[in-house]
């Protein structure tokens, strides 16, 4: 048996007071959870202290909290390891999941907030046609690729953690986005189109994930949202070639046109092409990219001023040696269906095997 | 020691002091960069996010090249936005000889061609400073302790997260050593919210106000915890922290006016050199607060 402190943030809104911080001590073996310490309390201390779970096995994704600031379920973290991230002498602390409103000690709205989120992306599957005699049936190949995003308990930990909805509370968020790509990456759903063009049209959609790995950081399950945002990303532009009003489509061929003629950024291309669907030209005379282009305007001119930019700078970028290679490889890679490549199958790289990684590839 | 030196492509573009400040430190502390001319940008996330396999190929192209170089200890960055596009194909690639035989055909051309080898490594100058310097031997080399500087820490994304694909496993203090250093070099590390959180640069074309809400943010709770400056290893960073920070002022609705230096600007104003010299007047926030303490520690 070992000592440690779970410090909690309490909070009761009948109670009419602020939420307040109380430490408790627990003593249980190391391997035991930081669930199995707040139950401890509930049983020894406080019988008021309020939490969800149910599986204690990271199955139900019910425990959702933040363990000294990162958002995990407390079923599948070692209370030894949490005591060990604290610091020393320093209590493990323990508040409710962040980007959702407290209903109570450690329980947060899930439904005001996550399942709204859900919701938001038609989670079920629309085929199109007519049902056939049987069940659907699809080959076990064509599933490979939203297997991933199929391993998600709804725990809500990665809406915890999230950085764009932190300031953007309309963010669809990644799991829901990681939802959405299951019904996406299915062959049976007969609105793929509609889905993605859907949620590349919305502000808060697929170009609003600021690529900061936190959901991939946190997600018990491996679900990697981030990953099925960025292949959300690829079907919208690369299949449908939507041209979103985001600017997603025009940044991303921007950049890799960029990268194509020159094989370094051209940094002074880059708002142009993305306001002008990846064009430099569209990028000076599409009206919406021209006022776009002239919001923008005071932090250029900021550049100019402070030196870091140089006229000649934004006019001319030079080309690397080898750049007719490099534009042969991407020209090559280009002209040939594009690979989904996946490592979760795999679990990890540990294994060096020839044929390790899951290759899809968008023309199952 | 001897590196293979990926600079990337913003600190060659608008960036240029990060560039400028890294050639001037490495000497001083025995580094001896040979440059990737040859090289092409590492996909900063966004070829990935058009076509995996392009993103791997052009990355296991730079890292081939890096290989190449005779003594090199190993491939050093100077962004975190590299290192972390650059080890998720690096991920792949080595995940799997089939696919990486695969990717090494469409550079057979040119001879090239990326091994797999546990020994070889791709660091950003961050990792190299504490891992392969050492920080006693850093410390040894400061002739001017940044004593009374106020410095808040902004790793940026790429190389905190995810830590499975980071190496924090065999390393796992990575999210500390922007600390460590700060307080190594004889300044204090301030403790506030935003230091592991986004800049926000990613989304700046595609959503300007949570790309932007994000910057003030942090910049804010920097300032509100006493901080002179910040202190970043990733110069997209820097652009959205620095460059657009007037803009980001508004969509906070405060002032900031706090100036942001790269890493290597630091350190090396630690082993002697001049604010000038390191390019600090090419900052879009001015920098002379910083300046004036730095002149008052070489006058005490
Ligand atoms: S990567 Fe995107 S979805 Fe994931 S936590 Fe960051 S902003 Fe949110
Ligand atoms: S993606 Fe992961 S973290 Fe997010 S709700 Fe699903 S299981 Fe939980
Ligand atoms: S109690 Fe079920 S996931 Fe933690």
């Amino acid at each position: 048996m070992s000592d440690f402190t779970l410090k909690i943030r309490r909070y009761d809104p009948e109670s009419g007071e602020p939420a307040f911080w109380h430490e408790y001590p627990v003593d249980l073996p190391p391997e035991r959870s930081v669930l199995d310490g707040i139950l401890q309390i509930k049983d020894r201390e406080d019988a008021s202290l309020a939490i969800r779970c149910s599986c204690r096995a990271a199955i139900c994704g019910s425990c959702g909290v933040r363990i000294n600031g990162k958002s995990a379920l407390a079923c599948n973290t070692r209370i030894s390891d949490a005591a060990r991230r604290a610091g020393p002498g320093k209590p493990i602390v323990v508040e409710p999941m962040g980007n959702m409103p407290v209903l109570k000690d450690l329980i947060v709205d899930m439904d005001a907030v996550h399942w709204k989120k859900i919701m938001r992306v038609v989670p079920w599957l629309l085929p199109a046609g007519e049902p056939p005699e049987r069940e659907y049936t699809v080959p076990a190949e064509a599933m490979i690729d939203v297997t991933q995003s199929m391993a998600c308990i709804q725990c809500g930990v990665c809406v915890s953690a999230c950085l764009s909805l932190e300031v953007d509370p309309q963010f669809v968020g990644p799991a829901a986005l990681a939802k959405a790509y299951r019904f996406v990456g299915d062959p049976r759903d007969g609105q793929t189109e509609e889905r993605l063009r859907d949620l590349a049209e919305d502000p808060h959609g697929i170009y609003d994930c600021t690529h900061c790995f936190a959901c991939i950081e946190v997600c018990p399950k491996d679900v990697a949202p981030m990953s099925q945002i960025m292949r959300l990303r690829r079907r919208a532009t690369g299949d449908f070639e939507i041209k979103d009003s985001n600017n997603g489509y025009g940044h991303e061929r921007g950049f890799v046109n960029i990268i194509e003629r020159w094989g370094t950024l051209h940094e002074a291309q880059v708002l142009p092409r993305s306001f002008g669907e990846g064009s430099f030209v569209k990028g000076q005379v599409k009206p919406s990219a021209v006022k776009q282009l002239a919001e923008t305007l005071p932090t250029a001119l900021r550049g100019l001023r402070s030196g870091k930019v140089t006229p000649k700078k934004v006019i001319v970028h030079p080309k690397l040696p080898d750049q007719a290679r490099v534009r042969k490889v991407m020209h090559t890679i280009e002209s040939k269906p594009r690979l989904e490549l996946n490592l979760y199958i795999v679990g990890d790289n540990s294994g060096e095997e020839q044929g390790a990684m899951a290759e899809g590839s968008q023309e199952l | 020691m001897k590196l293979a030196y990926w600079p990337g492509c913003v600190s060659r573009g608008f960036t240029p002091e990060l560039h400028g400040s890294m050639h001037l430190v490495a000497p001083k502390l025995g580094l001896e960069l040979v440059e990737l001319d040859r090289a092409n940008c590492c996909g900063a996330g966004v070829i990935a996010e058009h076509n995996q396999e392009m993103a791997d190929t052009l990355n296991a192209r730079t890292f081939a090249l890096a290989q190449k170089v005779d003594g090199a200890a190993g491939m050093m960055n100077i962004c975190s936005t590299c290192q972390g596009a650059q080890s998720e194909c690096q991920e792949r690639l080595d995940a799997d000889s089939g696919y990486r035989e695969h990717v090494n055909s469409h550079l057979s051309e040119e001879g090239l061609s990326y091994e797999r080898d546990g020994e070889w490594w791709n660091k950003n100058f961050l990792w190299l400073l504490v891992e392969e310097i050492g920080l006693d031997k850093l410390s040894e080399k400061v002739v001017r302790p940044l004593e009374g500087l106020r410095i808040a820490p902004f790793y940026g994304c790429y190389i905190v997260r995810p830590t499975k694909r980071l190496g924090y496993e065999g390393h796992p203090n990575r999210d500390k050593y922007l600390d460590f250093v700060i307080e190594i070099l004889g300044a204090e590390s301030v403790e506030y919210a935003g230091s592991h959180k986004c800049c926000g640069f990613p989304v700046i074309t595609m959503n300007r106000a949570t790309s932007l809400r994000q910057a003030g943010r942090h910049l804010a709770d920097a300032l509100d915890a006493g901080a002179d400056c910040l202190v970043t290893p990733c110069p997209l960073c820097h652009l959205n922290l620095d460059m657009q920070q007037p803009d980001a002022a508004k969509f906070v609705e405060r002032d900031l006016d706090v100036p942001v230096l790269h890493l290597p600007q630091m350190v090396g104003l630690a082993l002697g050199f001049e604010p000038k010299e390191l390019g600090m007047d090419k900052h879009v926030v001015k920098t002379s607060d910083v300046q004036r303490k730095v002149a008052e520690l070489a006058a005490a």
